[in-house]
């Protein structure tokens, strides 16, 4: 369980959160939707430990991120980032074998190589693992750090917008992936969607963020109405069924 | 592979090293070679500390452009030496026994640098432009301020300085050389064992914190490194530029890897061989005795230039 109070954020003199106060239940897929600036990467990097807040706790599972120690904190949590660098030359394989770092601490042993292979056949790069990441697509790199963070095997993994540079097919199976993960694993997953449509069709929970606040959080089902979209992105949306799934069409 | 090329480069390193040694061997023996031991020795301890320091400071800096020479690292070096000059006069400096002073300089260059560099690493290390233009008006900032305090000395002190820092190849104190094959040897061993935590921070500084890895510590331990390595070559031969660059690059492209394991040996042994090789052929074959820095640092300033280039037109 991700216990959030009271936390505030700034960036400079900039504040970006204002007192975001929430509980995430473990299990299955919550999706921050929201405008640009929302803060909702931000709340992912400080639920993480990684960006310090101003003031306000968290605790994941009970523990704190910010005082836990460093190797404990990478295992309860990892955390996709947006655009992460690139090292040239390093192999598709290497890269996701990163992920077993908060592990084995530079002694990879077997256990790490059979995690390594479950993430390769888990994002299908079973074919790329020999590649360099310099040499890849926008997607399949994406989908290199997606297994990088599946290898860091956290009960919680936080996506920040892992969807960014997918074509339609392998944005579909990174979704549904990830469902069956939440599913089989028990893995409790945080992710940030721009695609409201990917949210209503796979998420279980969806927080909706606006200028640093929760707007509305409830059950996928419940919280798509015309009303809350309309409010948390300026926009007239309708709410229309396909085949038992919500699909939400800008006006 | 990539372990096989590293060997590879000892085996030429130390056929080079022999051959140095060995060429044209006339009597004295005993003397003459002792003398270019001496000045081997020299040209190895220079090549391999700049050639580990610039892959370390690449990593933690994540840039590729960047080198402890650009920002002004071996500037530091020197203007701290010469304010120990200033604070205990050249006479009571050189009472101090050589390895005293030479911890006293490293202690130093490690505080100095932990103070500024870590502020920069820390800042701007999102920014590759913008790191480095610090860096490089970091670097000429601390030159001049070392020139404005070299002004304002005493004469004999001065004297004192200049020495410390247009020291060559040609004259190399023993002891000086002995205390500072023992810094580089402990500081290129904690490097090594540092190295999969090194691989980690390759990735970037946000990256490696979400893998668990201890940023902070890391630059700090690794700039305490990277001053031993630096003060090592500065006060033996005074600041090479380019060379930094040149190795590691070459390293780079040669071992096609990005394991520190392989790339910290490999950018020593090149950066020796690139030194022994330009001294070999231009003392021994050219009869002349000081372009082979110049030389360096051409071919280095060539490759920073098609370096630069390359970048902005990706």
């Amino acid at each position: 369980m991700i216990e959030i109070a009271d936390l505030h954020y700034s960036a400079g003199h900039t504040p970006i959160l204002h007192g975001i106060t929430t509980t995430l239940e473990r299990g299955g897929i919550t999706a921050l939707i929201g405008p640009n600036g929302a803060g909702k990467s931000t709340l992912l990097h400080c639920i993480s430990g990684l960006e310090k807040p101003s003031s306000g706790s968290v605790r994941i599972d009970g523990i704190d991120p910010f005082t836990v120690p460093h190797r404990q904190r990478a295992r309860t949590v990892a955390l996709l980032q947006q655009s992460p660098a690139l090292v040239s030359r390093l192999k598709v394989r290497e890269l996701v074998g990163f992920g077993r770092w908060p592990h084995h601490q530079g002694r990879p042993g077997p256990e790490d190589a059979a995690q390594i292979d479950r993430a390769l056949t888990a994002f299908a790069l079973d074919d790329l693992a020999g590649r360099s990441i310099d040499t890849l697509s926008g997607g399949q790199r994406q989908r290199a750090f997606i297994a990088m963070t599946y290898a860091q095997d956290t009960p919680w993994m936080l996506l920040d917008e892992p969807l960014n540079a997918l074509d339609p097919r392998h944005a579909r199976d990174l979704m549904a992936r990830l469902h069956a993960l939440s599913r089989d694993d028990k893995r409790s997953i945080v992710i940030v969607l721009h695609d409201i449509n990917a949210a209503a069709g796979w998420a279980d929970h969806i927080v909706a963020m606006k200028d640093g606040r929760i707007l509305a959080q409830d059950s996928s089902a419940a919280l798509l109405t015309p009303e809350v979209l309309r409010e948390v992105f300026d926009t007239p949306f309708d709410l229309l069924h396909h085949k038992g799934r919500p699909v939400v069409v800008a006006r | 592979m990539a372990e096989r090329r590293v060997l590879w480069l000892a085996l030429a390193l130390m056929a080079l090293c022999a051959a140095f040694l060995a060429w044209q061997l006339r009597a004295p023996m005993g003397f003459i070679l002792g003398l270019r031991a001496a000045k081997l020795g020299a040209l190895v301890c220079v090549g391999a500390a700049t050639g580990a320091a610039t892959i370390l400071f690449q990593t933690v800096a994540s840039n590729r452009l960047l080198t402890p020479g650009l920002v002004g690292f071996d500037a530091l070096f020197i203007l701290l030496q010469t304010l120990l000059v200033l604070a205990l006069g050249g006479v009571g400096l050189a009472q101090l026994p050589s390895s005293l002073r030479f911890g006293m300089e490293v202690i130093a260059l490690a505080a100095a640098s932990t103070a500024l560099f870590g502020l920069l690493l820390r800042r701007d290390a999102r920014d590759v432009t913008r790191m480095i233009l610090t860096g490089i008006i970091l670097g000429v900032m601390l030159r001049g301020l070392a020139e404005m305090v070299q002004r304002l000395m005493d004469p004999s002190d001065f004297a004192v300085v200049q020495q410390a820092m247009f020291a060559s190849f040609g004259r190399v104190d023993p002891q000086q050389l002995a205390v500072s094959a023992v810094v580089l040897l402990a500081a290129l061993a904690a490097a090594l064992r540092m190295a999969p935590a090194l691989d980690v921070a390759a990735l970037g500084r946000s990256t490696a914190r979400g893998l668990g890895l201890d940023h902070d510590r890391l630059v700090l331990v690794t700039l305490l490194l990277m001053a031993a390595m630096v003060s090592v070559s500065t006060a033996l031969v005074g600041p090479i530029t380019f060379l930094g660059l040149l190795t590691a690059s070459l390293a780079r492209q040669l071992t096609g890897s990005h394991r520190h394991a392989i790339l910290l040996p490999a950018a020593a042994m090149i950066g020796a061989l690139i030194l022994v090789a330009g001294q070999f052929v231009f003392e021994r074959l050219m009869g002349s005795q000081s372009a082979l820095a110049v030389i360096v640092e051409l071919f280095g300033g060539l490759l920073f230039l098609a370096l630069v280039l390359k970048r902005r037109r990706r």
